[in-house]
């Protein structure tokens, strides 16, 4: 892609675009990848915890305590969101803030309060999945196409 | 009145007779904070939406450098502004509430020059004796139009710049007192092929080293005739660019101070800006606020501001265009009383 773009660009372009990439800062990939992993963990940490409680106080078995999980876990990003924490969070954070549930429902909240000035119908409705909405559209297509490929393999294997 | 190919001289020397600050929470704590005329510590300003309280904040400065500049709106015969709102609305909405006959222009965040330079060659050819320039730009409202929701959690690259809440507007009068509007440079649009939003600085760099450049050859002087020569928002890694882009070209920048408002606005010890500050507002604020005190208390004598504006829309760069930049210069020297 990158290469593309710097084909398709005049000598000068190509080498001020050397230049420019030499004075760039780069991005701390390894310390962003710690950093990822730590938060990303902590998070499931979190998470795992919170199943527990809803095992052993709640009554709960291990497979329905997951819902009730994610529930709280999507508030809490809510809530963080709503207080104008979780952005700040995620810049120290990275993908470990980004990947979990957590990340997505800041994405939806976040949307959501963004556009709240637009009014409940264009704007909250409207532009809620603005951020989501990609997930969930290449999600599905991605699950149906492995649904697909288990379907065939397990059909061919003479299962059903 | 033209000299070379793109500079303007100006040689009934337009007065900026007044201006004024108006910034938000975050500006409001950085290093600058005593030269701003009004710091406002809710970032909504008590409106319903960033795109209102940006509107505010650029009619509350209106407003006060018509009111320090010793007029009534009234008197005022233009407003020239922009902003980087699509169709530049807080602009637009600010001179419905002024009733000044407006004209309205888009430069992105080189606008705080454009607009100076346009007013500074109506009054210097006569065309109106009081001209009111100005521009703003709103962190929010920003973020919101050109990447994502405020709150949402992205992590910014090193290279990312901060938009700055604020506006900045100057009366420019054909006489009184008060620093000298004496020339002007207009860019030419400038594209390097850079394609990252989140690296405003190093599409912008090229475009100010243009600007630069063409003002000395235009003018025939050399970057020693002035005290200080600022960029607008090329912030660390666009400035260390045009620094590099400078002794690439044998441009003489030494033989002066070089200087980015992107970088004296905030303090990258205590606040989160990676790169510094970008938006209309930047150069705005820092020009009209910070250096014109410094230039009224004698520290500067001449100075050459290079507001730089990076001409991408949202959906420009969705489709895969790169940035198209461009940068204004506009000379400004200590005045006498006239």
């Amino acid at each position: 892609m990158a290469n593309n773009k710097l084909k398709k660009a005049t000598p000068v372009q190509q080498e001020y675009q050397r230049l420019a990439k030499q004075i760039e800062p780069k991005r701390p990939i390894l310390k962003n990848c710690l950093r990822a992993f730590l938060t990303g963990g902590l998070i499931c940490v979190v998470g795992q915890a919170i199943q527990e409680m809803f095992v052993h106080f709640a009554g709960f078995d291990e497979e329905k305590a997951s819902n009730p999980t994610v529930a709280v876990l999507i508030f809490i990003s809510v809530v963080l969101t709503s207080l104008g924490v979780y952005d700040k969070f995620a810049q120290w954070a990275g993908a470990g803030s980004a990947v979990p549930v957590t990340g997505f429902a800041n994405s939806m909240a976040s949307a959501a309060i963004e556009h709240q000035s637009e009014g409940m119908v264009l704007g909250v409705g409207g532009k809620m999945f603005k951020l989501a909405g990609p997930v969930i559209v290449f999600g599905t297509v991605a699950a149906f196409f492995v649904g697909l490929a288990t379907y065939v393999l397990k059909g061919t294997g003479g299962g059903h | 009145m033209l000299k070379g190919h793109q500079s303007w001289i100006f040689e009934n020397k337009p007065v900026i007779r007044a201006s004024a600050t108006v910034v938000g929470p975050f500006e409001g704590s950085g290093p600058l904070a005593d030269d701003f005329d009004i710091i406002h510590g809710d970032s909504m300003l008590e409106e319903d939406s960033w795109e209102k309280a940006e509107k505010v904040l650029i009619e509350e400065a209106a407003q006060l450098a018509i009111e320090n500049a010793g007029l009534t709106k009234e008197q005022v015969q233009f407003y020239i502004g922009g902003d980087l709102m699509n169709q530049i609305i807080s602009s637009s909405f600010a001179a419905r509430t002024l009733t000044i006959p407006y004209l309205g222009v888009f430069g992105a965040c080189s606008t705080s020059m454009e607009s100076l330079a346009l007013a500074s060659a109506l009054v210097n050819s006569g065309a109106a004796n009081f001209i009111l320039a100005g521009t703003c730009s709103h962190n929010a409202s920003v973020e919101k139009q050109f990447r994502y929701p405020t709150e949402y959690g992205s992590q910014k690259p090193p290279t990312a710049q901060y938009t700055v809440t604020g506006a900045g507007a100057a009366i420019v009068s054909r006489e009184g007192d008060g620093p000298v509007v004496t020339s002007a440079t207009i860019g030419r649009v400038i594209d390097m092929g850079i394609t990252d939003p989140f690296n405003m600085g190093a599409a912008m760099a090229p475009a100010a080293v243009d600007t630069i450049q063409a003002h000395f050859r235009d003018l025939q002087i050399e970057p020693g005739y002035y005290d200080l020569i600022v960029t607008g928002d090329l912030a660390k890694v666009g400035y260390e660019i045009a620094c590099k882009l400078f002794e690439k070209h044998n441009f003489p920048i030494h033989q002066t101070e070089y200087n980015d408002c992107g970088m004296m606005i905030y303090d990258y010890d205590t606040q989160m800006v990676q790169a510094g500050a970008s938006g209309c507002g930047c150069s705005a604020v820092v020009t009209y606020g910070h250096l014109l005190k410094r230039m009224r208390k004698g520290e500067i004598k001449r100075m050459l501001v290079v507001a730089t504006g990076a001409l991408l829309s949202p959906l420009s760069f969705q489709q895969g265009e790169s940035i198209p930049c461009i940068a204004h210069a506009v000379a400004i020297e200590e005045g006498g009383n006239r």
